[in-house]
C-alpha cells in the first residue's frame, strides 16, 4: 500500500545526493516525505487567548485566525546501520514574515540491542500520555486537547536520553524513562547541568478477541525549573511584565484508548475511543519581569489537571466523524494574588472546557480534509471556533504507531 | 536484598521457561505464511498469524499485542514486497528484538524468493496503490509456494540445525504432496484458461497469471481506492462489449460494489477465500487451491 515515489527522487535531487536508490529494490534510502498542512480558522472573540490558571507556553494557543499554514513537515528517517535507525523531523513555518525552520525531531534510535531494549538519544517527543508522541498530522482533531495546551504547550519534547523495555510476555508491557536537559516548556533554564527533567513510563496493552483492541498507560514528568518564562493574563495597561516560575514541577498522568473494528478490519468502520488525565504540581516562585531591579514576586504552589475524552467513528470508507469534550481545573495559591493572576495563575473561578466536533474526509490513506467545530469555554468569554484543514503526505510515508 | 534475591529468581525463572519450551516461535504476518510454517516445521515450532482472512494485510495497525508477539518470535515469516509496510517496519522497531530484523535469519521475506509480476516501470502516487517491487500478493501461484517453501524450510533448519533431518523430511513429504495437488489442479482447471473474470483488488494476478485467467477489469478505479459509481459505470460499459464470467472479491472486501456489478451486468459475484480461514472449510494451503478451483468452476462454463 505505501511505495516510494518519484517526488522522493526530486527531493534527493534538491538535496544534492545520489542516496535515493533503490536499496534492494525495496525503497528509497533515506526515506523522505513531506506533510502539508493548511488552515483556515474563523473566531467569534477577538480578544487574546487566556487559559486561566495555566502559565502557558510553548505553542500553545488558538492558532491565527484566517488562513495560514499549520505544522509543513520535512521529514527524513532511515535505518542509518545495522544497530541505529535516525529520523529528522524540520517544521517550517513562518513567524511575523520570517520563514523559520525549526528542528522539531532529531534523534538516533537503536535497533538491535536485543532483549526488548531500545535507546533512543537526540530530540524527541516523550513517551509520556498516549497523544504526545504521535506527530499533529496523526491526530484526530485539528488541534491538541486542551491539557496538553494547558501543562505542555501542545506537546512536552525536548532532547535527551530514553531507554525503553518491552517485556517478554503474552500482554504488551513496556516500561522506559528518559532524562532530558529540562530547557524548554513546560521546564525551563536546563538546570543541574543540562539534565533537568526526566520521566517513567509504563504502557499496558492487548487484544479483546479479533475486534478490539486497548492500551493503558502511566507516565510521570518531573524537573527542577529555573525561570521558565511564559504569557501572563493579558491586560491592556502597564508595560509588558513576563511571569518567569523557577521551583519544581511533577506531573502524573494516565491514559487509555481503545480501537474497534468488525473482526479487525478497519477498512469499513471503525471506532476509537481515547482519554487521558493528567495532573501537575508545582512549587516554587513566580518573578514579574518587567526589566526592572526590583520585580514583583510571590510564592507559588500550584495544582492543575485536566481530562478529555474523545472518540472518532469511521461510518463507512474514507469518512470519519468525531466528538471530544475538555475539561480543565485548577488550585493555584500564593503569597500575593496580585501577582498571581498578572501571571495567568489566578483561574478567576473558571473552569476551562471545550466541545469539539470533527468531521473528515480521506480520499486516500495520504490526503485528508478536515472541518472542526469547537465550542470553546477556555476562559470566561465562550467562543466559537471553525476551522479547515487539509493534510496531506508526499514521499514514502512510514508506519504510524497504535 | 531480599527483594534483588526474588528478582534474580524471577529472571532466572523466566529464562528458564524460555528455554524449556525449545519450540521455534514463529510470528507470521499472514495466514498462508503460518500455514506454510506449521506444514514445515509440525511440532517443532509453534506458528501465528498477526492477520485473519477476515482483515486487510494492508491495513494492519501496530498493535500492542502485535508488538509483544515480536518481542517473543524467533523467525517472522512475511509476505514482503511492501505489503506490510505501513505496520510491520513499526512492530519491528518497537519490539527490542534483534533476531527479527531485516537482514537477519529470523526475518524471512515471502515474496523476495520468487519472480514477481507487475514491477512497475514508474511509481507514482496518481497510479493509487502501487508497489515499486511489484505485485505482493505471490501466494496464490502453487508453482510459486513451492519454491517458498523450500527457502522457508532452508531458514527453519539453519535456524534450529540440530532438527534438520525433521525439517527436511517434512518438506520432502510437503513437497510430494504439493506436486501431486499441483498436477490435479492444473487438470481440473483446464476449462478455466482464457476465462475472463473481474476483480476486486489485484490480489489474484498470480492465480490469474497461472491459470491462464484473463482480468476482465478491477473494481478498485486504482489500486487501494475504493470503487465509485462513476467507474462501475465504466466496467458496465466495457463488459457489455466484452463479456465476463465473474466477478471475484474476498472476505476483507466489501462485497457491495461486486454485488452492484452483478446486478447491472447479471455476471455472477463470487466470493473466493484468498487465504487460509477465509472459507468454509480451508483450513490449509491445499484446501485453500481445492475450494479456489471449486468455486471458480461452479461459474465458468
Amino acid at each position: 500500500m505505501y511505495f516510494r515515489i518519484s517526488i522522493a527522487t526530486a527531493l534527493s535531487l534538491v538535496l544534492g545526493s545520489a542516496t535515493a536508490v533503490a536499496a534492494k529494490g525495496e525503497g528509497f534510502n533515506p526515506a523522505i516525505s513531506l506533510i502539508l498542512d493548511g488552515r483556515f480558522n474563523a473566531y467569534d472573540n477577538e480578544t487574546d487567548y487566556e487559559l486561566p490558571g495555566f502559565m502557558l507556553g510553548g505553542e500553545a494557543g488558538r492558532g491565527e485566525e484566517g488562513f495560514h499554514l499549520g505544522h509543513n513537515e520535512l521529514v527524513i528517517s532511515a535505518n542509518v546501520d545495522d544497530l541505529f535507525y535516525g529520523k529528522m523531523t524540520a517544521v517550517v513555518a513562518d513567524h511575523e514574515g520570517e520563514t523559520e525552520v525549526e528542528l522539531e525531531e532529531a534523534f538516533i534510535e537503536t535497533l538491535a540491542l536485543g532483549s526488548g531494549l531500545t535507546v533512543k538519544g537526540g530530540r524527541f517527543f516523550s513517551a509520556i500520555g498516549y497523544l504526545n508522541q504521535q506527530h499533529p498530522h496523526s491526530w484526530d482533531f485539528a488541534d491538541a486537547p486542551l491539557i496538553y495546551r494547558g501543562l505542555f504547550g501542545d506537546q512536552l519534547r525536548d532532547d535527551g536520553l530514553q531507554v525503553s523495555w518491552v517485556a517478554a510476555t503474552e500482554t504488551y508491557l513496556k516500561l522506559g524513562g528518559e532524562i532530558t536537559r529540562g530547557e524548554r516548556f513546560p521546564a525551563g533554564g536546563a538546570s543541574r547541568g543540562g539534565k533537568g527533567a526526566g520521566s517513567l513510563f509504563v504502557k499496558i496493552g492487548g487484544d479483546i478477541g479479533a475486534s478490539q483492541a486497548w492500551q493503558i498507560g502511566f507516565s510521570h514528568w518531573q524537573a527542577d525549573i529555573e525561570d521558565r518564562t511564559s504569557a501572563g493574563h493579558h491586560h491592556d495597561s502597564g508595560a509588558a511584565e513576563v511571569p518567569a516560575y523557577s521551583g519544581d514541577s511533577r506531573i502524573s498522568g494516565i491514559d487509555f484508548v481503545w480501537k474497534w473494528a468488525p473482526d479487525g478490519n478497519a477498512g469499513e468502520r471503525s471506532l476509537k475511543l481515547q482519554a487521558e488525565y493528567f495532573i501537575r504540581d508545582e512549587a516554587g516562585r513566580v518573578i514579574m519581569d518587567d526589566g526592572s531591579d526590583t520585580p514583583e514576586s510571590t510564592t507559588y504552589d500550584g495544582e492543575q489537571k485536566g481530562w478529555y475524552l474523545q472518540t472518532v467513528y469511521q461510518f463507512i470508507p474514507r469518512w470519519r466523524v468525531g466528538l471530544r469534550y475538555d475539561r480543565l481545573d485548577s488550585d493555584n495559591r500564593g503569597s500575593d494574588g496580585a501577582v498571581l493572576s498578572e501571571a495567568g495563575l489566578d483561574n478567576e473561578g473558571h473552569t476551562p472546557e471545550r466541545v469539539t466536533l470533527m468531521g473528515d474526509y480521506a480520499h486516500s490513506e495520504y490526503s485528508r480534509l478536515r472541518l472542526q467545530y469547537a465550542k470553546d469555554d477556555s476562559y470566561e468569554e465562550a467562543d466559537n471556533i471553525l476551522t479547515l484543514q487539509y493534510i496531506m503526505s508526499l514521499g514514502s510515508h512510514g508506519a504510524h504507531r497504535f | 536484598m531480599k527483594r534483588t534475591r526474588c528478582l534474580v529468581l524471577l529472571v532466572m525463572g523466566l529464562g528458564l521457561s524460555q528455554a524449556s519450551s525449545a519450540r521455534l516461535n514463529v510470528f507470521a504476518c499472514e495466514p498462508e505464511w503460518a500455514s506454510l510454517a506449521k506444514a514445515l516445521g509440525g511440532e517443532l515450532i509453534a506458528a501465528t498469524s498477526a492477520t485473519t482472512a477476515r482483515q486487510d494485510p494492508h491495513r494492519i495497525e501496530a498493535r500492542p499485542s502485535l508488538i509483544a508477539k515480536v518481542r517473543r518470535a524467533d523467525l517472522l515469516v512475511c509476505n514482503g514486497a511492501e505489503l506490510e509496510i505501513g505496520w510491520l517496519p513499526m512492530l519491528q522497531r518497537q519490539a527490542g528484538n534483534r533476531k527479527v530484523l531485516p537482514g537477519q535469519a529470523g526475518y524471512f521475506e515471502a515474496a523476495e524468493q520468487v519472480e514477481r509480476l507487475g514491477i512497475p516501470e514508474k511509481v507514482d502516487r496518481s497510479m493509487g496503490d502501487v508497489h515499486a517491487s511489484g505485485n505482493p500478493h505471490v501466494h496464490l501461484d502453487p508453482r510459486r509456494v513451492l519454491k517458498i517453501a523450500s527457502a522457508l524450510s532452508e531458514r527453519l533448519m539453519s535456524l534450529d540445525p540440530s532438527n534438520t533431518g525433521h525439517y527436511r523430511s517434512r518438506l520432502d513429504d510437503f513437497t510430494h504432496h504439493w506436486q501431486q495437488a499441483l498436477e490435479r489442479w492444473q487438470r481440473i482447471a483446464e476449462p478455466l484458461k482464457g476465462a475472463r473474470v473481474v476483480v476486486y483488488h489485484q490480489d489474484w494476478d498470480y492465480l490469474f497469471d497461472w491459470l491462464q485467467i484473463v482480468k476482465a477489469g478491477s473494481l478498485e478505479p486504482k489500486p487501494g481506492l475504493p470503487a465509485t459509481a462513476g467507474h462501475l459505470a465504466k466496467l458496465r460499459q466495457s463488459l457489455m462489449e466484452e463479456p465476463a464470467s465473474a466477478i471475484v472479491y474476498t472476505r476483507y472486501q466489501n462485497p457491495k460494489a461486486a454485488q452492484r456489478l452483478s446486478q447491472l451486468t447479471g455476471i455472477a459475484a463470487l466470493e473466493l477465500p484468498y487465504t487460509v480461514g477465509g472459507g468454509e472449510g480451508v483450513t490449509d494451503l491445499f484446501s485453500l487451491f481445492d475450494e479456489t478451483l471449486k468455486r471458480l468452476l461452479q461459474v465458468v462454463p
